[in-house]
C-alpha cells in the first residue's frame, strides 16, 4: 500500500534562511508519529509542508490521491476574543461545495455528531473562550475532523496546558488513532508525550534520527538534535530524559536553583 | 408631527437619507473584517491616500471646483485608493514589515504624491471641504445609485466568499492549510475597503470615514459573541446611524458626517456601559451559584 505522504529530500526556506533541509519522511495509514526538536527546528514548517500550505524549494512530495488532511494549530495562536461560537468555529472547516454562506442541516448535524464524539455535546452555542483548556483543544480537533481526514496533524497539542489536560488531550488523540487515523504531532515534551509514541522523528532543520523511543531517545541523538548534552535514564523499560539547568546545584539537599552569578543581577545591591 | 416629517418633503434630504443608510450599512459590513483583523488604522490611512488621489485627479484632469464631486475626483480616488490598498496588502504579507507600518508608508506617500501634483498646478483651486468632511446634502439620485451598486457588489462578494473570508480572518494559518488562498481573501478585502471609502466619501468625508468603519462593528461586538450575528448587527447599526445622524443634522444644523460619527460614539458609550454592567451582573450571579 502506498504511504499517505512521502517527502523526498524536501528543502523549505523562509526568505534566505533554510528551515528544512533534505527531509525524508513517510507517513502510512495508521501511523502515529511524534516530531521533536528545539524551537526553530522546523517542526511547524514540516507540518505545513505535509499539509501543502508551504511549497518546498527542492525535493518532492507525494500524497496519496484523496488524502484529506486535518490540521490542529497551537491553541496559543488562537484569537480567543474573536466572535465565534463553538459550532461556528467547527463549521469553518466545511468550505467547499456550497454557495450559501450558512451551513446545511447535514453539515450542522455532522458538526454536532463530531462535538458529541469529542465530549463537547451541548456546548455548540458557547463562545470558544468560555471553555476549559482541554475543551478548547477539542474544538480545534473537531474542526479538523470535519474535513474527514485520513491524516491528522497537530502542532504542539499539549503546549501550555496542565498535566490533567495534557492527559485528556493525549487520551483523545490515542482514541482517534485507534479509530484508524494517521497522526503526526509536534511536541517539546520528551518524557510526557514523545516517549509514549510508537515513532519519533528528531528534527533540527534536517532529520537527525527516526525510530521508536528506545531507538532515538538516547543521549547522543538528543545532543545532536538539541545541541546540548541531555542525560537519558531507562526506567521501567522506558527512556527518561533528565533535564538539568546550568547553575542547578545537585549537591545541595533538596531542589533549589542557585542565585544568579554576580554581575548578572538585574538590580545589584 | 408635521415638523418631524418636514425634511422628508425635500428631494435633497431624501437622497441624503437613502445614501447615508446604504453607506452606513456598507461600512458596517466591511468594518467587521477591518476590526476583527486589527486593522482599524487602515480606514484612516486609505482615506488619506484617496484624498490625495481625488485632488490629484481633479488637478490633472481639470476638475471643477464645485460642491459635488466629479468623475475626475472618483478616477483619481479610485486609482490611488485601489493601488494603495493592494500595495499595503502586498507589503504587509512580508513578515518583516507589519500591516500598520505598510499602511503608514503607502498611504502617507500617496497623500504626499497628491499634494505634490497639486503644488505643480498653478492657479488650481479645489473645494477640498466636500472630500474632507462630506457633502451628503449635495448628492444626486445618480450618487445614490452608485453607492447602492457598490454596496450590492460588495454584499454579493461577502455572500459568495463568506466562509473563506471568515476562516482567513479568524485563523489565516489554518485557513491556508485548509485550502483557502489568504492572499486572495486579503486582496478581496483590500479592494472592498477601497471601494467602500471611495463610494462613501461624499457622505461622511474622508476625515471621518475611519470612525464609520469602526464604530458599528465595535458596537456589534459588544452585543454578541457570534460572528454571523455580529455581521448583521453591524450592518443594522451602520444603517441606523446613517439615518439618525443625517436626520439629526437637519435640525441641529451641524455637518452630517460629524453628526453620524457623534451619534455612533454616543451609542457606543451607552452599549459599552450596558455591557460592563451586564458583565458584572453575570460575574456576581456566577459567584452566587458557586457558593
Amino acid at each position: 500500500m502506498d504511504p499517505l505522504i512521502r517527502l523526498e529530500k524536501v528543502t523549505c526556506r523562509y526568505g534566505k534562511e533554510p528551515v528544512l533541509i533534505n527531509v525524508d519522511l513517510e507517513v502510512n495509514a495508521g501511523d502515529f508519529v511524534g516530531v521533536v526538536g528545539p524551537s526553530g527546528s522546523g517542526k511547524s514548517t514540516l507540518l505545513k509542508t505535509i499539509a501543502g500550505s508551504i511549497a518546498p524549494i527542492a525535493g518532492r512530495i507525494h500524497r496519496e490521491k484523496g488524502t484529506a488532511i486535518g490540521y490542529v494549530p497551537q491553541v496559543e495562536t488562537v484569537n480567543w476574543f474573536f466572535p465565534s461560537t463553538v459550532r461556528e468555529a467547527v463549521l469553518m472547516a466545511r468550505l467547499g461545495g456550497r454557495v450559501m454562506p450558512w451551513s446545511s442541516k447535514a453539515d450542522v448535524a455532522e458538526a454536532e455528531s463530531v462535538l458529541e464524539r469529542l465530549g463537547l455535546a451541548g456546548l455548540g452555542d458557547r463562545h470558544i473562550r468560555e471553555l476549559s483548556g482541554g475543551q478548547q483543544q477539542r474544538v480545534f480537533v473537531a474542526r479538523a475532523m470535519l474535513r474527514r481526514p485520513k491524516l491528522l496533524l497537530l502542532d504542539e497539542p499539549t503546549s501550555g496546558v496542565d498535566v490533567r489536560t495534557r492527559h485528556d488531550v493525549m487520551h483523545l488523540i490515542h482514541e482517534l488513532h485507534h479509530d484508524g487515523l494517521a497522526i503526526v504531532l509536534t511536541t517539546h515534551d520528551l518524557n510526557g508525550i514523545a516517549a509514549h509514541l510508537p515513532q519519533i522523528v528528531c528534527l533540527n532543520r534536517e532529520v537527525i534520527a527516526t525510530g521508536s523511543p528506545r531507538d532515538v531517545i538516547r543521549s547522543d541523538v538528543l545532543e545532536r538534535t538539541y545541541g546540548a548534552p541531555l542525560e537519558v535514564l531507562v526506567h521501567g523499560g522506558m527512556p527518561v530524559v533528565v533535564e538539568q539547568y546550568p547553575g542547578y546545584d545537585e549537591e545541595q539537599e533538596g531542589a533549589r536553583v542557585l542565585p544568579l552569578r554576580e554581575g548578572h543581577h538585574e538590580h545589584p545591591a | 408631527m408635521n415638523t418631524l416629517l418636514e425634511p422628508f418633503g425635500y428631494g435633497f434630504f431624501r437622497h441624503a437619507l437613502m445614501v447615508s443608510v446604504v453607506a452606513g450599512g456598507l461600512c458596517g459590513l466591511v468594518g467587521v473584517y477591518v476590526v476583527l483583523r486589527g486593522m482599524s488604522y487602515i480606514g484612516h490611512g486609505l482615506s488619506h491616500a484617496i484624498f490625495g488621489g481625488a485632488v490629484a485627479g481633479a488637478a490633472l484632469l481639470g476638475g471643477a471646483a464645485g460642491a459635488s464631486l466629479g468623475v475626475e475626483f472618483y478616477l483619481g480616488a479610485g486609482v490611488f485608493g485601489i493601488g494603495a490598498a493592494l500595495m499595503i496588502n502586498r507589503i504587509a504579507r512580508r513578515r518583516t514589515i507589519g500591516a500598520d507600518a505598510a499602511i503608514g508608508v503607502v498611504t502617507s506617500a500617496a497623500f504626499a504624491f497628491g499634494i505634490a501634483i497639486i503644488s505643480t498646478q498653478t492657479g488650481f483651486r479645489v473645494n477640498a471641504e466636500a472630500i474632507l468632511f462630506g457633502n451628503v446634502l449635495g448628492v444626486t439620485l445618480v450618487d445614490v445609485f452608485v453607492v447602492a451598486a457598490v454596496a450590492a457588489v460588495i454584499a454579493l462578494t461577502v455572500f459568495l466568499q463568506y466562509r473563506q473570508l471568515l476562516f482567513a480572518t479568524f485563523d489565516p494559518e489554518v485557513a491556508e492549510v485548509s485550502g483557502v488562498s489568504t492572499e486572495r481573501t486579503d486582496a478581496i478585502l483590500a479592494l472592498m475597503l477601497a471601494a467602500t471609502i471611495i463610494a462613501t466619501m461624499n457622505v461622511v468625508g474622508v476625515m471621518l470615514i475611519a470612525a464609520v468603519l469602526v464604530i458599528p462593528p465595535v458596537i456589534a461586538r459588544l452585543l454578541t459573541d457570534s460572528f454571523h450575528r455580529m455581521l448583521w448587527i453591524s450592518v443594522g447599526v451602520g444603517a441606523a446611524l446613517g439615518f439618525v445622524g443625517v436626520y439629526l443634522s437637519y435640525y441641529l444644523n451641524v455637518s452630517s458626517g460629524a453628526t453620524v460619527v457623534l451619534t455612533g460614539a454616543a451609542l457606543f458609550a451607552v452599549v459599552y456601559a450596558w455591557s460592563a454592567v451586564k458583565g458584572r451582573r453575570a460575574m456576581v450571579d456566577a459567584l452566587d451559584a458557586h457558593q
